[in-house]
């Protein structure tokens, strides 16, 4: 037992897989207690029968005083009482609810004209989020590996991006929209703006960490400057700015929902605003989950890449493909795996 | 009767093959030339000087060791003969011409191996030959050549991450080599090795150093290491870091592992002691008498 929580020290197969269900089912858990045990939260009653309050309906949701005052008014003046059952706010669906909802968001027609279905409106964002992200990484990608490897491109450029990069993104949605109109292109902008000052900053960090005797060892087999940018530099950075660019990515769905209210408002933030508003809030959870089920696909996906397009750097498998691997094998194969990775001799 | 008592003999003393053998190396044509090298650096407490007035040559197809105290500038100096420093004052000249940076005359092995990760094998040491223009082709037939001379044609697909340290330094030394070095400037290359790599390594390098035409400047702090290779020795003191001498090794070549435990060499290292750690024992007599082992006989 002692040996958990040792400092530094890996965990025992066993628990690891243990301790990364419950990161998942703790959470549940509280979620489930609190939707399905009345007693602990449940401030709320709903309406079965109305009664002989006039203004109750079958359905509505009353505060447990309110019920409580016009049932004892109702009784007093004679009438029937109203019954009902302890419910939750509108707001916190109980976890089948939100389950289901995951399916039939998708299977649920638009309610006007014009709206879009769940699929429809998550392949706008991608959209967007891809565009945003590609503009940024075009210009912020060779512009960091710029300043990362030259102080006269640092020195001209990042002060001035330094001071940008403070400004946040969302404040440019106005002049963005008086700029580039009310549709896609201003949302792509503020992504844009968001990303491409962080990932100039991130990308020639990232550069600076080359190892400088790699460098010198190129030099003295010769190389020129321009092959040390080209054939040292940047090789040895690549993984390193994949990596930055998963971090920049996830960055860039933060800034998809402010830019999705700029103009027009589209894509998955418009579908969870129209749903909150008829409140169906088991569906606004449903989306949420999507973009982090998206999120954390695109990720883990592109760390599988990222190991089968770098075979010489870091050879073990993340974290959560770990995690998975473990919940389905036994120690021992996962062990044996990595056997070919080692020091020959 | 023979009267004549045992006398050790000098390191100064050479016996007539080995002086030939000196003699035939001086009068081969220099290949580096050093003169009144200085670097003084900035420092908290004003300017630090790390070498000071060093001059030397190097004749072709020499092998020398630098060798000297930690802090003596051994470090330095090797940077600057790569150009990868510039000399306070003085210069140094490669083939009569002045080194003014980095370049592909000059190879060189560092200690911590710095193969491209990113590499193979193979493309580590294609890197030279391609930079100075040869095709992919061209590049990957010469980089075969140096790998069979270190013995690793079977390891060309591997990346260094795969290697051990020892193959590691040899996939170094082949892709200096490769760029066909007038001189092949070593950083302590063995240092990060355990000792038997180490002494294999050791044997590896006179190998490759009998079969190709290069001249190699080899910095080192250990001094075995330094007679077991060279020709001659550099020895720098520290603080500044001058010339204390240079030492004609006496020991016949070709070299063996048995000759460690030879006269000459056992005179070289004495000379060598005497240079490089002349108060160690004055000094251990100094240590304050404190927490000496009670258990003195447990260990004998």
């Amino acid at each position: 037992m002692r040996d958990l929580f040792a400092i530094r020290k890996e965990l025992p197969p066993a628990w690891n897989r243990i301790l990364g269900v419950a990161a998942f089912a703790l959470p549940l858990l509280v979620w489930c207690v609190v939707s399905y045990v009345p007693a602990v939260w449940h401030p709320l009653i709903k309406i079965d029968k109305p009664g002989g309050v006039s203004w109750f309906s079958a359905g509505l949701l009353v505060d447990k005083p309110v019920f409580a005052m016009e049932s004892a008014r109702a009784v007093a003046a004679g009438k029937a009482r109203p019954t009902g059952e302890p419910a939750n706010p509108v707001f916190l669906p109980a976890p089948d609810q939100v389950a289901r909802a995951l399916y039939t968001a998708f299977t649920t027609p638009p309610r006007l004209e014009g709206e879009q279905w769940l699929h429809q409106s998550l392949w706008e964002s991608i959209k967007t989020i891809f565009y945003g992200f590609a503009i940024s990484s075009l210009i912020g990608v060779p512009l960091g590996v710029l300043c990362g490897s030259y102080a006269f491109w640092a020195r001209l450029t990042e002060p001035f991006v330094d001071f940008v990069r403070y400004m946040p993104a969302p404040a440019f949605g106005a002049l963005a929209v008086a700029v580039l109109g009310i549709y896609d292109a201003p949302k792509v902008a503020i992504i844009v703006i968001g990303t491409l000052f962080q990932q100039i900053l991130v990308v020639s960090n990232t550069v600076r960490k080359v190892d400088p005797a790699l460098l010198e060892a190129a030099q003295t087999l010769g190389a020129s400057r321009r092959s040390l940018l080209l054939h040292v530099i940047v090789p040895s950075s690549l993984p390193d700015l994949y990596n930055d660019m998963r971090i920049l990515l996830g960055w860039a769905w933060t800034y998809l929902i402010v830019a999705e209210v700029v103009g027009v408002s589209s894509g998955i933030t418009f579908f969870i605003n129209q749903q909150a508003k008829y409140r169906m809030f088991e569906n606004v959870y449903a989306a949420i989950l999507i973009i982090g089920f998206i999120g954390l696909g695109t990720d883990q996906v592109l760390g599988f890449l990222g190991r089968r397009i770098f075979p010489w750097k870091d050879p073990r498998p993340s974290r959560f493909r770990r995690f998975v691997l473990e919940l389905f094998t036994t120690p021992r194969t996962l062990e044996a795996a990595p056997a070919h990775e080692k020091p020959v001799a | 009767m023979d009267t004549t008592f045992f006398m050790p003999p000098s390191y100064l003393d050479q016996s007539p093959a080995v002086a030939e053998r000196f003699a035939r190396l001086r009068a081969r044509p220099v290949v580096m030339e050093v003169r009144s090298l200085t670097k003084r650096f900035p420092t908290t407490g004003g300017m630090t000087t790390a070498l000071s007035d060093v001059s030397f040559q190097v004749h072709r197809r020499e092998f020398m060791c630098v060798i000297g105290p930690s802090g003596c500038g051994k470090s330095t100096l090797v940077r600057i003969l790569a150009g990868l420093e510039t000399p306070s004052s003085g210069s140094v000249q490669v083939d009569g011409a002045e080194v003014r940076g980095p370049g592909a005359d000059r190879g060189m092995v560092f200690q911590g191996y710095t193969l491209f990760p990113w590499l193979t094998v193979k493309k580590n040491v294609m890197f030279g030959p391609m930079q100075r223009g040869l095709g992919e082709s061209a590049a990957e037939v010469e980089a075969k050549q140096w790998l069979a001379l270190v013995g690793l044609e079977k390891f060309a697909d591997h990346f260094p991450v795969q290697l051990s340290g020892g193959m590691k330094q040899r996939v170094a030394i082949a892709r200096a080599l490769a760029n066909n070095p007038r001189i092949l400037l070593m950083d302590e290359p063995f240092g990060a090795l355990d000792a038997q790599t180490r002494a294999q390594m050791q044997h590896y390098l006179l190998q490759i150093w009998k079969n190709v035409d290069v001249t190699i400047v080899f910095i080192t702090h250990d001094l075995d290491e330094a007679i077991y290779l060279s020709d001659r020795i550099l020895v720098l003191k520290a603080h500044p870091g001058e010339v204390r001498e240079m030492i004609e090794v006496p020991v016949p070549r070709p070299r063996l592992p048995a000759q460690f435990g030879g006269l000459e060499f056992a005179a070289t290292k004495a000379r060598l002691e005497e240079l490089i750690h002349p108060k160690t024992e004055a000094k251990l007599d100094e240590l304050p008498m404190i927490r000496l082992a009670q258990a003195g006989d447990d260990v004998e």
